[in-house]
């Protein structure tokens, strides 16, 4: 049988590359909403081990949520995404500062 | 046990929602103001069902998930009539603006609902929910103006980092549901309880993720990065909105979530909101400084303000928890109150959004001039205005709590973030002014904006009722 701790691990470096990947992706607003998907999909990760190892039904219920918020969430911001795009025409993630100060 | 009843003026308003939403739409652009009034009726009617469940017993219900208390019914009550003073600030803009659409005030309402369901949750997934269901209808507000690029420019900054924050907050609710096998409030405090805090290393890793997306909500340094942007790229009604009534939602969950389940981890996260509302005391006051856009300038004080509240809330006192409910409230009012004045000062098709217009709004009008006054006031914390009051027993209570060095650090800070307040007042009354047009408002906006200068200066002189009911709703929730 496989470890708790190797699900938690795993975990943990999926949350760790989707968090460096906003950080270290300059180009495509695209890519930040992959990285936000896979953040709560490690999360999901987490929570199903957790459930699984501890015998409770909560973690896995709790993971159904999150799926389903973040489906909401993405269709939110893939429609933020779109009229962005109409106004600037780019989304660049560079070219995204119009506000300084 | 289901116990439904506990619930009834979150399923009233939802329902209301529901029921306005097909209204809205079969009424022609014309009509909207049936919209609007109806919103008003929701929230007030919510507002008397939630007031009328109050002074009862502590009572759990949904399976645990839900709780009926005073705190819920305090936080709640501020929530909706809040909600219902910036309606009537927002009407005016949206008018003028060309914005008058019903899914303004239909976003706001589902906001309102998400912050209820977090003031009353008793479960971390509830917290979750609800929390979502208020950042879902913020990305969306934020983006209200849909044909303004920065409006959607600062909704696609929102959405990223807001998004970010409920990861980092997940994933923190999950190490604790590893690490204690519950999800409820009471479950997770029974654990913590039976803990070593300080040694438990995965406690205190969970608690870090917590921690930040509890701080990320309110805005704090170093999660503050999307405050000044939304602040300013939002359509000013929807910033009015953000900048206050979703503070008292912040708090809500940070008392459920750090007070009432980590509560006894104090030790360990009051060191965090120590640093936090530290650097977000210190940056935000002196960033607003060399702020030229009013916008921003209060963005980077909410920044400020914020970092008050978390210090208010680190000592882990039934007083330093009234004084940062007190404060939040308080808060939110003069916020409301500042955006109200912006809102007025812009015209059809114009944001009024620098320093340079509220030049000589003495000139042209001596009544909104002292409102302003008295709101600026009360931001900088000049007695008697009732931000004197609060800022007073925040530090009080963060003495008690034995934190010498960071009283003394909220006060030069409290003095050096007067300067920009006080140069805004200086603008207002000594200044020329760019241009002379009067400024006119319906009835019901002047009404309310004088009840919100004057509560001010009420609520300065006598603060004891406010502060009386802050405290007795943490008495009643044993916090």
């Amino acid at each position: 049988m496989i470890p708790l701790s190797h699900f938690l691990i795993v975990a943990a470096l999926l949350f760790a590359i989707s968090v460096a990947g906003m950080f270290i992706n300059r180009k495509n607003v695209l890519i930040l909403l992959m990285c936000i998907e896979m953040m709560l999909l490690s999360v999901n990760l987490n929570f199903v081990a957790f459930s699984h190892y501890l015998g409770d039904m909560a973690g896995q219920v709790f993971v159904f949520f999150i799926l389903t918020v973040a489906a909401a969430e993405a269709a939110i911001g893939l429609a933020i995404l779109v009229v962005l795009f109409r106004n600037r025409r780019t989304i660049n993630v560079q070219e995204l500062d119009a506000m300084k100060g | 046990m289901v116990n439904i009843a506990i619930a009834t003026p979150e399923i009233f308003l939802l329902s209301t929602i529901c029921l306005i939403l097909l209204i809205d739409l079969v009424l022609k652009d014309t009509d909207r103001m049936v919209t609007y009034l109806l919103s008003q009726v929701a929230l007030l009617a919510t507002a008397l069902l939630v007031f009328s469940s109050m002074g009862s017993e502590k009572i759990t219900g949904l399976n645990d998930m839900y709780v009926r208390d005073d705190l819920g019914g305090v936080l709640k009550v501020s929530i909706l009539l809040l909600t219902a003073g910036v309606f009537v600030y927002a009407r005016k803009y949206l008018r003028d603006k060309k914005l008058w659409r019903g899914e303004f005030f239909l976003l706001a309402l589902f906001a309102v609902l998400g912050m209820m369901v977090m003031a009353s949750a008793n479960n971390l997934l509830v917290v979750y929910l609800g929390l979502e269901l208020l950042a879902l209808s913020m990305y969306a507000l934020v983006a209200f103006n849909r044909d303004d690029g920065r409006s959607t420019e600062a909704a696609m900054k929102y959405f990223v980092l807001g998004a970010v924050a409920s990861g980092l907050l997940l994933y923190g609710f999950s190490m604790l549901y590893g690490l204690s096998g519950k999800l409820d409030i009471a479950g997770v405090a029974a654990y913590i309880s039976a803990q070593n805090v300080m040694q438990n290393l995965p406690l205190l890793f969970a608690l870090v993720f917590v921690v930040a997306g509890i701080s990320f909500k309110f805005g704090a340094v170093p999660f503050h990065m999307w405050v000044p942007d939304v602040y300013q790229g939002a359509p000013t009604a929807v910033t009015l909105f953000l900048g206050s009534v979703p503070k008292v939602a912040a708090l809500a969950m940070l008392l459920r979530v750090l007070a009432e389940s980590l509560g006894v981890a104090n030790p360990a996260w009051a060191q965090m909101l120590l640093v936090f509302g530290l650097l977000s005391v210190f940056l935000g006051n002196i960033v607003a400084i060399a702020q030229f856009n009013l916008k921003r300038m209060l963005a980077y004080s909410t920044i400020a303000h914020m970092g008050f509240i978390l210090l208010g809330s680190l000592s882990g006192s039934t007083e330093g928890y009234s004084a940062a409910l007190f404060y939040t409230i308080t808060y939110a009012m003069m916020a409301a109150g500042g955006f109200a004045i912006l809102i007025l000062l812009g015209k059809e098709g114009v944001e009024a959004e620098t320093l340079d217009d509220i030049k000589g709004l003495n000139e042209r009008s001596p009544w909104y001039a002292f409102i302003m006054m008295l709101l600026l006031f009360s931001m900088a914390g000049i007695p008697p205005t009732v931000g004197f009051y609060a800022k007073l027993s925040i530090i009080q209570a963060v003495m008690q709590a034995g934190y010498l060095w960071p009283a003394i650090i909220m006060v030069v800070m409290s003095v050096i973030g007067a300067f920009y307040y006080l140069r805004a007042i200086k603008m207002m009354y000594f200044d020329k002014p760019d241009n002379a047009e009067p400024i006119t408002a319906e009835a019901d906006f002047n009404i309310l904006l004088g009840v919100n200068g004057v509560l001010m200066l009420v609520l300065g002189l006598f603060p004891g009722t406010l502060m009386g009911i802050c405290s007795a709703a943490m008495v009643a929730s044993q916090l």
